[in-house]
């Protein structure tokens, strides 16, 4: 009798590199303080901002993907055609179908790698890791892409004060694949959709078909409901993310929260009983909240400006609209 | 177990001492939270948690507009405890 083959599994999986771009466009708070009858020094109180990176009009959130992704391969010393699976977590992927992923596996030569988008938001990327490492872990794909990009520029209000002066455009990626040692801890994940509306479109696209008075939809959020919930029921979270990796604070070097406000980034530390020896990632400061794109990214700054380094410990921690959230302790590449 | 007026008035103002930096003898019944004490939105979510933490009460965000000063905002926790 033929016995079914299934995918034969590896033990370990590790981030093998991650690449980063940024929108070229500094873009500082005097810049957009006018319309929202706001300051710089109110932005920098508020929310830890100085600049936020915008992308131009001639790219879109393809063009940051690609050349996020382009990085990383080079730096993993890897080529498109070794790419089996490609995860792309965006909120602002202007067409509903086909999937920006297919699209990039093309660009970068990866073609025919499996590839599909996720929307879980500001956790995209944790989302991503976590379904990397289960990807190469259970032998379904031996190297994984994983990219959070936005262009987020595409979807504010210049004149809302709830959320749309905090956001950047950018993507970083990263590249898991089988590993000698443990590199990507347990991942926690979770939703809330009770919670659907603290962080929103204004209205739905047939609501707009229906009345195109409304115009484009863009975001809100209810800023103090997000940030209770961000600074006090996420510490949990990446608690949890720490025992089921069998690490405790004090074995973490480095600390990389979704970057979405200074604030929820010092009451989260405060929270977690983080020692001051741990690095925090600060990016926020002059990348803005990039979402998906903002862990990679801030992460590649830490790698980049020596204030981490490869094998150390890092705890990452996304949230975001849905809610959603994912949380995972990560050797860094 | 329910706390008084004044009981849960020092909580109040030991929790806004922490989050603020000022004396708990600023924090008195008529002060406005943003007026008189400069704390802001996200401030004041920072104190909710630790009240409802130290009160074992729940306050709905959507109440916390209402709570102008700190004497709007033990009337809350009192009637929450009750």
């Amino acid at each position: 009798m033929t016995t079914l083959q299934q995918a034969q599994p590896t033990q370990f999986s590790k981030i093998l590199a991650i690449g980063a771009e940024r929108g070229e466009l500094v873009v500082t708070n005097d810049d957009i303080a006018g319309p929202i009858d706001s300051s710089d020094e109110w932005i920098r109180q508020r929310t830890g901002i100085v600049t936020r990176r915008r992308a131009g009009a001639d790219k879109d959130v393809l063009d940051l993907a690609e050349a996020a992704s382009k990085k990383a391969l080079e730096a993993a010393g890897l080529v498109g055609a070794d790419i089996d699976a490609i995860i792309l977590s965006t909120i602002t992927h202007m067409h509903m179908t086909p999937s920006a992923a297919a699209i990039l596996a093309d660009r970068i030569g990866a073609t025919p790698a499996a590839a599909y988008d996720v929307s879980a938001a500001c956790a995209g990327y944790a989302y991503g890791i976590g379904q990397a490492d289960a990807l190469v872990r259970a032998g379904l794909a031996r190297h994984v892409l994983v990219i959070g990009a936005e262009k987020l520029s595409e979807i504010i209000d210049p004149t809302d004060r709830s959320i749309s002066f905090l956001l950047g455009d950018g993507a970083g990626a990263a590249i898991v694949g089988p590993s000698d040692t443990p590199g990507i801890g347990p991942t926690v994940w979770g939703s809330d959709g009770s919670k659907a509306t603290a962080i929103r479109q204004t209205h739905s696209w047939t609501e707009l078909r229906e009345n195109p008075e409304l115009g484009w939809p863009t975001l809100r959020q209810d800023g103090p409901t997000v940030f209770k919930w961000a600074s006090f029921q996420m510490a949990p979270i990446a608690e949890k993310a720490m025992a089921e990796a069998g690490v405790t604070a004090e074995d973490i070097k480095v600390f990389i929260p979704h970057q979405a406000n200074m604030r929820i980034i010092d009451q989260m530390k405060k929270q977690l009983g983080l020692p001051d020896s741990v690095v925090i990632a600060r990016d926020i400061a002059e990348t803005g909240n990039t979402s998906a794109a903002s862990i990679p990214l801030a992460a590649e700054r830490l790698l980049s400006e020596g204030q981490a380094k490869s094998g150390d410990l890092a705890l990452q921690i996304g949230f975001g609209a849905g809610l959603v959230y994912a949380a995972q302790v990560v050797v860094l590449p | 177990m329910a706390n008084t007026d004044q009981e849960i008035l020092e909580g109040l103002a030991e929790i806004v001492a922490e989050e603020t930096g000022l004396d708990t003898a600023d924090v008195l019944l008529e002060k406005s939270f943003t007026d008189d004490l400069d704390i802001d939105s996200l401030s004041m979510m920072t104190i909710v948690t630790h009240a409802e933490d130290k009160f074992g009460v729940r306050i709905p965000d959507e109440e916390v507009k209402n709570l102008a000063t700190v004497g709007d905002a033990v009337s809350f926790i009192k009637g929450a405890q009750d």
